[in-house]
């Protein structure tokens, strides 16, 4: 086994044991990512070859030098016998919608294409505090705005590890594909509707929203600032755990940023499920699709494979010891989308002024003597039509006509759906659980082009993870098991506010007791001997 | 309902926008926007209690759980020659920009 697929864990451990050096972890990385990722996304990318369709395409900005340069560092510190920190010598890969300092920033966007930030995200600066080492920067759908990376205006946009001509999920596809491949152990992603624990689930990988306000969103590209949660992306529960304890806790830059004490996420995290009550809930198996041709919205099952994932999963849970609750009620799930196409709109409209050409980022080439008409051709040019798109909308229901029917509605539709939770996370409650355990995705990965154009459906795809920042609460995506066609399915643990160190005790539980089953063993396509 | 939003309607949003879109753009931008109400509207048949509060931000942030504001008082950001440096034109320190429109108000 290479280096680069070892977990982050597994590395610190042979580094401070002077087994590898933090050189040999970089190479390692960066012998990968030239072996499985082709070229890097560009603006001007030309023609899609049969080459390009069979790499990942994870990276938009890669820093060799720079991380070369980092590693180096490290061995010196670990030759000098200082302290190099607890996750020295791990290489991540950073979503490409964080602000690091002196490098390209482009959140996938023609409009911030030529943007070097002049400043390093909070998340990021503490990953490299602790020793981690920047492998690059990573794709995503503009902006974050989709589910599939196809919307990137870096193109070609990633491509999942499992079987290249599927999606890795989105908007963190870089991130989770750039993991699930062998590139690096980890990675930083966002997570606004389900944009990391998605593409987590499509790539096999974990992926952690963590509480609204539990990591800082300082230096990050903003969406829908109210719903925004940086988090991780790993190959593992622990890894994962690992990174949360570093990214997370109060910064002076972000007001919303908790100063909650960040509690010891590895410590207890073996010690078992047993006497910890877990839902399941008949509203997180039934799934709503969209009907593009009568506008209808249709519920039907979710996908049989799926759901006995999930089902398999609470027996293991069972076994070891929980209490399973079943027909745990959460009524307001299916409004998700419809609150979310509202209030997430209306924030991205909000945000998305601030590109205009003056004082950052592409400004239009044509020539004018009037103010309005550079914005309207540097805002024409730089953006692609999902920006547009929800530029849009949230400024048709924010309008003071509509806001009542649609903007206020949503938000009191959000109570709901964060009251449908405190119900079932009540200590004292009827249900009292501890986590609730749900699909992540109501289908496994698509294919490339099968969804995307279609804004609803691809909407649709975060059916399952957008109540959780409806609700703040913290969820976790892992890897649940296999389709026919053998790609990954995810499943999903939701818990009350601040409760990550129990979803990570009930993750790990799940993963230590599934760790020798076959679908564990199998790699992704692009890591297979041919 | 029969909220629709027809192409005056949308070509307002788009000048509010500050958005200037080709013809095949703005037939897709539309088409989606009216598919996306269709979503939306399942609101309106959701019975809610005229009481029922809206929630901006999920999490309630409690006092122990809340930061709270810094005290209003001004700092000197250390590179503010590195974000002068990002502005497509700027001379002496300033930003440069057209000419900005001379507009009756209503």
């Amino acid at each position: 086994m290479e280096p680069c697929d070892l977990n982050a864990l597994e590395l610190t451990k042979l580094l401070r044991g002077k087994e590898l050096s933090a050189l040999e972890i970089v190479e390692s990385c960066l012998a990968r990512t030239a072996a499985v990722d082709g070229r890097p996304g560009s603006l001007d990318s030309g023609e899609l070859t049969a080459e390009d369709q069979r790499k990942v395409h994870a990276f938009i900005t890669l820093a060799a030098d720079s991380a070369r340069a980092q590693a180096m560092e490290i061995d010196r510190r670990i030759g000098a016998s200082e302290d190099p920190g607890p996750l020295a010598g791990v290489p991540f890969t950073v979503k490409d919608i964080f602000c690091v300092k002196d490098t390209l920033s482009t959140a996938a966007s023609k409009i911030l294409a030529n943007f070097t930030a002049p400043y390093t995200a909070t998340p990021v600066r503490r990953m490299q505090e602790a020793g981690a080492i920047m492998l690059g920067k990573v794709n995503l759908d503009e902006f974050t705005y989709g589910s599939s990376n196809e919307s990137s205006a870096y193109q070609p946009s990633p491509r999942n590890p499992w079987k290249t001509d599927r999606v890795p999920g989105g908007s963190s596809g870089g991130s989770t594909a750039s993991v699930a491949a062998g590139e690096a152990p980890l990675s930083l992603g966002t997570d606004t509707a389900g944009s990391i624990r998605q593409p987590a689930a499509f790539c096999g990988v974990v992926g952690v929203k963590p509480t609204y306000g539990r990591v800082s969103r300082y230096g990050l590209i903003a969406f829908a600032s109210s719903l925004d949660c940086p988090g991780p992306v790993a190959r593992s529960v622990k890894d994962a755990a690992a990174m949360l304890q570093v990214i997370a806790g109060a910064d002076e830059h972000d007001s919303t940023a908790t100063p909650l004490p960040v509690p010891d996420y590895l410590e207890g995290i073996e010690e078992g499920v047993k006497g910890m009550r877990i839902g399941l809930s008949p509203d997180y198996f039934r799934i709503t699709s969209f009907d593009p041709v009568s506008g209808e919205l249709l519920s039907q099952a979710l996908p049989a494979e799926i759901e006995k994932s999930v089902r398999d999963a609470a027996q293991v849970l069972a076994g070891m010891g929980a209490e399973i609750v079943d027909d745990v009620p959460l009524p307001n799930t299916r409004y998700g989308i419809p609150a979310y196409f509202v209030i997430s709109r209306v924030e991205a409209a909000s945000n998305l002024h601030r590109y205009d050409g003056v004082k950052y980022g592409h400004r239009s080439g044509l020539t004018t003597n009037d103010l309005k008409a550079m914005y309207k051709h540097t805002r024409n040019e730089g953006f692609g039509l999902q920006p547009k798109l929800r530029i849009l909308m949230g400024m048709y229901v924010s309008a003071a006509q509509y806001s009542e029917q649609y903007y206020k509605r949503a938000l009191q539709v959000r109570t709901l759906i964060r009251r449908d939770f405190e119900t079932i996370f009540e200590p004292r409650g009827q249900y009292r659980l501890d986590a609730l355990l749900t699909p992540t995705t109501p289908t496994t990965a698509f294919e490339m082009a099968a969804v995307y154009g279609d804004s609803v459906l691809m909407q649709y795809a975060d059916q399952l993870t957008v109540p959780a920042n409806h609700a703040g609460i913290p969820g976790i995506s892992l890897p649940g098991g296999l389709d026919d066609a053998g790609l990954p399915i995810g499943i999903q643990l939701l818990g009350a506010d601040y409760s990550e160190k129990t979803l990570f005790r009930v993750a790990r539980a799940y993963e230590m007791a599934t760790e020798n089953e076959a679908w564990r063993k199998v790699k992704p396509e692009v890591l297979r001997e041919n | 309902m029969s909220d629709t939003i027809t192409r005056e309607l949308f070509d307002h949003l788009v000048d509010l926008a500050a958005l200037h879109l080709s013809e095949d753009q703005a037939e897709y931008l539309r088409g989606q926007l009216n598919n996306q109400l269709k979503a939306i509207n399942e609101l309106a048949a959701i019975p809610i209690d005229p009481d029922v509060p809206i929630n901006l931000h999920g999490v309630p942030f409690a006092e122990a759980a809340s930061a709270g504001l810094r005290e209003d008082e001004w700092r000197k950001y250390p590179d503010a020659e590195g974000i002068l440096k990002q502005a497509p034109q700027v001379e002496d320190g300033y930003i440069v920009v057209p000419d900005i429109p001379h507009t009756e108000l209503k």
